[in-house]
């Protein structure tokens, strides 16, 4: 069972949270075209590290307020809750974030408005 | 779905001085059992291979074998990085049932039930495989309605499927309560007869036995760590015991799916989650059938040592510990001694977990990649021991053609882009 620090709540047993699986996952937005292949990257492929992985939660049962966390799988040791919006601090989850394929997926990269230039 | 012309690769196994027969027992039991032959050979890797099949599960051991047996791929090898069958293939609760509602799940299930059927004979090893029904209860009008699309849908595939009442279910299950008064009141069920279970061990074993007699070799205590490829072209795989040179391979790694994938740089939808189960003290025969709920998300059935086994829902967040948490068990339990009252007497012996690789349409993956040589099978979640024998058939067939026959077409990684998917999870029951 795990203890989970909910960051406006404090300490709480896992069973009042709900588990929202990947974090930092973009959306890509619509003017960039996509390939079928870059969607489903975005859609249905998913992170699933044997280590640190960071994933998304919610206190379901208390405050209902989404945060994200930095967990190790085969341990289940909680190493980070850092806000939604903002990406991890601790080394750990740094290293999680970058290793990630998704940072460097097209998908990821369409997630940002395309550089419109200006003559 | 009539298949008779099903090539069911009985092939290992002829000499008559290694069958298992009633005469072998006595000639073994005249000498205290103390000269059976091995039931596989201890294989060493050889440099190359034709083909290698990475995991020592049923579904890995059954390629192998159909690779061998059907397409006479005997220079091949099964590469274990722990014992065989120590994955999810030995933790299941092994239930097999072929009543999903989708005709592409019908194709590979009812597929593999067919097997099944002569499975102990094909293999000459008793895998005890037990027709002993396999009943769905359902707790709400919601899902009776759903329930009856269903039975129709698995009909028309040519499956069997009977709806019953409560007060059928009560004449087949004596010791379930149907009271109206409970928490998940029994609403009605549908039963596929042909369903049951199997010993999963023996499933492993003599998948491996059969395959060794054609040749295959068998590698346990050996983790593959890296794949080679130079180009889009497989070329081999690295392992704890070396450099293995090979240009085709099989991933039948269950809730590692994706720690290969990554090897390669290959994306999956996988998330590998825990499913637990559990078993309790020995009893005398109480249950002579298999009952699941999908809505409380328990199954149990008795095993033949008489311990009743029950199968919890899958946790909630992903994990490569064999464990799992405790409120996920404590509230199958909950559900479980509600319909059975018996149970809350007895004690548990034993609790544990397998890493299950959870799809998002709850089917499985039958795929060559974009690396040429490379294949994956996976993506069978919770449950997938019932189709061990029809996705080792079918897997086989794949790597042997580098094409996908019509069982295994729409399980291509494509329906992930192409958006056809097949969605299991409501319709064929959340578990088995
Ligand atoms: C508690 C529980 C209950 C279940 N109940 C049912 C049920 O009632 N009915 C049903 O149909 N299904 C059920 N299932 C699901 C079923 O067990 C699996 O879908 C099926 O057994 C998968 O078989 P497999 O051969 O693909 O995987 P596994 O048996 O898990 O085999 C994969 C193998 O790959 C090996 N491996 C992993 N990484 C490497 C590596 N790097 N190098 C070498 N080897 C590696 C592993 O050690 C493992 O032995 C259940 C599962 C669990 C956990
Ligand atoms: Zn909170």
């Amino acid at each position: 069972m795990l203890k989970i620090n909910c960051p406006i709540c404090g300490n709480r047993d896992e069973t009042e949270f709900s588990c929202g699986g990947e974090a930092h996952i973009a959306r890509p937005i619509a003017d960039n075209k996509l390939t079928d292949t870059a969607f489903s990257e975005y859609l249905f492929m998913r992170d699933n590290p044997k280590g640190v992985f960071l994933e998304r939660w919610c206190h379901t049962s208390g405050c209902r307020r989404w945060f994200n966390l930095a967990r190790d799988t085969i341990s289940h040791e909680i190493i980070e809750i850092y806000p939604m919006g903002q990406t991890p601090k601790t080394a750990k989850g740094k290293k999680a974030y970058q290793a990630n394929w998704r940072r460097k997926s097209k998908a990821e990269a369409a997630s940002k408005p395309a550089k419109r230039t200006v003559k | 779905m009539a298949n008779t012309d099903l090539d069911r690769g009985s092939r290992a196994l002829t000499q008559k001085s290694k069958r298992y027969s009633i005469f072998s027992l006595a000639r073994n039991a005249a000498s205290y059992h103390q000269n059976w032959q091995q039931a596989w050979r201890h294989a060493d890797p050889k440099p190359a291979y034709d083909a290698v099949i990475i995991g020592g599960g049923g579904h890995g051991l059954a390629s192998a074998y159909y690779l061998a047996s059907i397409h006479g791929m005997t220079n091949i090898a099964v590469i274990e990085k722990g014992w065989l069958g120590g994955g999810n293939t030995g933790r299941n609760t092994t239930i097999i049932r072929s009543n999903y509602m989708w005709d592409e799940s019908a194709g590979i299930y009812e597929h593999a039930l067919k097997l099944w059927e002569r499975l102990s004979q094909d293999l000459n090893f008793n895998v005890m495989f037990s027709q002993r029904g396999v009943l769905t209860i359902t707790h709400s009008e919601h899902e009776l309605k759903g329930m009856s699309r269903r039975v129709h849908a698995i009909r028309l595939n040519g499956i069997d499927s009977d709806i019953l009442t409560p007060a059928e279910i009560k004449k087949r299950v004596p010791t379930i309560n149907i009271s109206p008064d409970i928490r998940y009141p029994v609403m009605g069920g549908f039963l596929q007869k042909r369903g049951g279970t199997a010993r999963h061990d023996a499933v492993a074993w003599g998948y491996a036995r059969a395959a060794d007699d054609l040749g295959v070799d068998i590698i346990q205590n050996c983790e593959v760590t890296g794949l080679r490829r130079n180009g889009g072209q497989i070329t081999g795989i690295e392992t704890s015991k070396g450099f293995i040179k090979t240009p085709k391979v099989g991933c039948v790694v269950a809730g590692h799916s994706s720690v290969l994938a990554d090897m390669a740089n290959i994306r999956l939808p996988i998330a590998s989650r825990p499913l637990q189960a559990l078993v309790s003290e020995p009893i005398k025969p109480i249950l002579d059938t298999v009952i699941m709920s999908n809505a409380v998300h328990m199954y149990i059935s008795q095993s033949d040592k008489g311990e009743m086994v029950l199968g919890a829902g899958v946790d909630k967040y992903n994990s490569y510990a064999q464990t799992g948490s405790w409120p996920v068990p404590e509230h199958m339990v909950a559900a479980a001694v509600d319909l059975f009252p018996f149970l809350s007497r007895l004690r548990m012996l034993r609790q544990w977990g397998g890493i299950v690789d959870t799809c998002p349409d709850a089917s499985p993956i039958i795929s060559k990649t974009d690396i040429k040589g490379l294949y994956f099978n996976c993506g069978w979640g919770t449950g997938g021991f019932k189709s061990t024998p029809g996705s080792g058939h079918v897997f086989a067939d794949l790597i042997a053609h580098d094409r996908p026959n019509s069982i295994a077409l729409p399980y291509s990684l494509k329906r992930f882009e192409t958006g056809y998917l097949i969605d299991e999870h409501g319709a064929a029951g959340v578990a088995h």
